[in-house]
């Protein structure tokens, strides 16, 4: 007895010591220097609570165990160690799936524990195991959609049928009316097979859920939904935490939900859209009218690559905007090469980044610091944006709808409001595109149409490589 | 800060205290041990808004990655129902929940790891 309340001690000073380090560990993350440590602590407080845990007196056998830590690792391993950056926003959906099918498992098995030892949770265990198993399991159809999306296994494009509103809040009500029916009748005491079927019912309700939410939902929004979903899975591992009484799932819990709740703001924000119209836009038909001005009369000047070469080359101050469109160009390790012959020419070189430049929050940031980019040279909207007009040249790489001006001067356009870098500021402006194609919001840019603006037509890469070979020769 | 995370920790202590005081059918102790978890998701949160907003852009996928490896810390409930003793399924049960969670454990640490190793500063002119 005595051992078993000493091994309940040592159980939950393990969890505190890794409720710690978690905090700690987050707080590393706050500056680029400590950030590595920080989550080697975060790392030692989750192997503490794993040992801590195996010593749990309920534990009878370890076989189970084992094979789910053996079959993890070697799942996990190779996941960590093998994606490509470029496939990051991919991996944390499917870690998103991963994570809420863990959390749904847990909250259906103990539902059933809980019936057969006791007749039922309770109200406030009810509560939780609720929660936690409606939100988990549509997590798991959500985060898998997203994935799909991402990965391109799933159209990118809204996927609408007639009559989806009505489907969705039959679904979406049905699934809230079974959780009601389920704390109200099940908390305790009630016999026959009717609280399984209920309970199994909302679960099947909520993976449907997870489909009908993702589906309607564009490719270019990914980076709020999968932020969302982040939240998602927090959050019902939070319940888990008050389902079973345990406080580190709440806390850890707690910190996932907050921080996947903020991003998801940041990103909603950075497009330009509400929560609701993310999420529900693809429904109500505000598909904006095409904006009123069009390129009609309006022309272009292109450059060569030999004559982007004298304009950068000469350069006191540049400023690279990077897009998307470059790290499908796999354009990362040609542009920080012209970033190294800038500087060793003498000039100035800084990176833009636009929080919506990559597929998920801060995916740009990753990937130029994977071409070896020092991350002293990336900086984000808000310190960047004063500093156009004294600059020289800004080179926009691959991006489009974040340089557009008519979002802050045409409030027709459909991305008015949205906040832009203000690449019309600088002195001279050099486009590196594949074509005249619009950006996501499908609207022309008139940026591409300024008397300062050139556009260097090709493929990124190549064409980067070129100018970096014509500067060398200057 | 430092105060917030004393909170939690100090509240984190009090439930111990509280859970192990009494017989899990004392409905008085269930309420605290409640009430407390309460404030303890509250604290967490707390102090993970403030936190996080201090967060760089530059490191928000490092960030998501990270969060996401800390909350597959349900690994500690999916192991006790794996090793528990319950009927077959229930542990095999366990067993899935604890290799999905395993997977996002291992994987989340060593990719967020290796993200933040690139992350370099200038080097300074030898």
């Amino acid at each position: 007895m005595i051992d078993q309340q000493l091994g309940a001690l040592f159980v939950q000073l393990a969890y505190i010591g890794a409720s710690a380090a978690f905090i700690l560990g987050l707080r590393g993350l706050t500056k680029p220097d400590t950030a590595r440590r920080g989550m080697q602590l975060a790392a030692v407080g989750m192997v503490l609570a794993i040992i801590g845990t195996l010593l749990n007196h309920e534990i009878v056998s370890y076989q189970f165990i084992l094979i789910g830590l053996v079959v993890g690792t070697a799942i996990g391993l190779p996941m960590g160690l093998l994606v490509p950056m470029t496939a990051m926003p991919q991996r944390i959906a499917v870690s998103h799936m991963f994570g809420a099918l863990a959390v749904t498992l847990v909250g259906i098995a103990e539902f059933i524990h809980y019936r057969e030892a006791v007749g039922g949770p309770g109200v406030v265990k009810m509560v939780a195991l609720g929660f936690e198993t409606l939100f988990g399991a549509l997590t798991i159809t959500g985060s898998f959609m997203a994935f799909g999306k991402l990965q391109g296994f799933v159209t990118g494009r809204p996927v609408t049928f007639p009559g989806q509103k009505i489907v969705n809040a039959a679904v979406f009500f049905g699934a809230v009316a079974l959780y009601v029916a389920l704390v109200v009748t099940q908390s305790g005491g009630a016999t026959g097979d009717a609280g399984l079927v209920m309970f199994g019912l909302m679960t099947v309700l909520a993976l449907i859920i997870g489909v009908t939410l993702v589906l309607p939902i564009g490719g270019a929004d990914m980076p709020v939904v999968v932020s969302l979903l982040n939240s998602y899975a927090g959050l019902a591992a939070s319940a888990t935490g008050f389902a079973i009484g345990n406080n580190i799932l709440i806390v850890a819990g707690a910190l996932d939900g907050a921080s996947g709740f903020i991003l998801s703001i940041l990103m909603s924000k950075a497009m330009n859209r509400s929560f609701a119209n993310v999420l529900f836009g693809a429904f109500g038909g505000e598909k904006a009218a095409a904006s009123h001005k069009s390129a009609e009369g309006l022309t272009t000047r292109s450059v060569t690559p030999e004559d982007a070469a004298m304009r950068i080359g000469y350069a006191r101050n540049v400023i690279v905007v990077p897009g998307y469109g470059m790290a499908v160009a796999q354009a990362q390790h040609a542009v920080r090469e012209l970033a190294e012959l800038i500087e060793k020419r003498g000039g100035r070189i800084r990176f833009a980044i636009h929080p919506v430049a990559g597929r998920m929050p801060g995916h740009m940031n990753v990937l130029l610091a994977e071409a070896n980019v020092p991350y002293d040279h990336l900086f984000d909207l808000d310190e960047i944006n004063g500093e156009f007009a004294a600059c020289d040249v800004a080179i926009v790489i691959g991006a489009n709808d974040v340089t557009n001006p008519a979002a802050k001067d045409d409030p027709g356009s459909p991305i008015y409001g949205m906040p832009i870098l203000n690449v019309q500021d600088a002195e001279q402006v050099i486009v590196v595109k594949r074509g005249m194609a619009t950006g996501f919001a499908g609207i022309e840019n008139e940026l591409f149409y300024l008397d300062k603006t050139s556009m260097l037509f090709g493929d990124a890469k190549s064409v980067i490589t070129q100018v970096v070979g014509e500067i060398k020769a200057l | 800060m430092v105060t917030t995370l004393l909170t939690i920790v100090g509240a984190a202590a009090a439930l111990t205290a509280v859970a192990t005081s009494g017989t899990p059918t004392d409905s008085s102790t269930l309420i605290d041990a409640q009430i407390v978890e309460i404030y303890v998701f509250l604290l967490a949160a707390f102090t993970g808004f403030q936190i996080i907003t201090k967060v760089p852009p530059l490191l928000h996928t490092p960030l998501m990655a990270a969060t996401n490896a800390i909350s597959a810390i349900s690994l500690v409930a999916s192991i006790v129902l794996a090793g528990a003793e319950r009927p077959l399924f229930i542990n095999i049960m366990g067993m899935v929940a604890v290799a999905a969670a395993t997977i996002n454990v291992v994987g989340g640490f060593v990719i967020t790891d290796r993200m933040l190793k690139m992350f370099k500063k200038t080097e300074a002119p030898k």
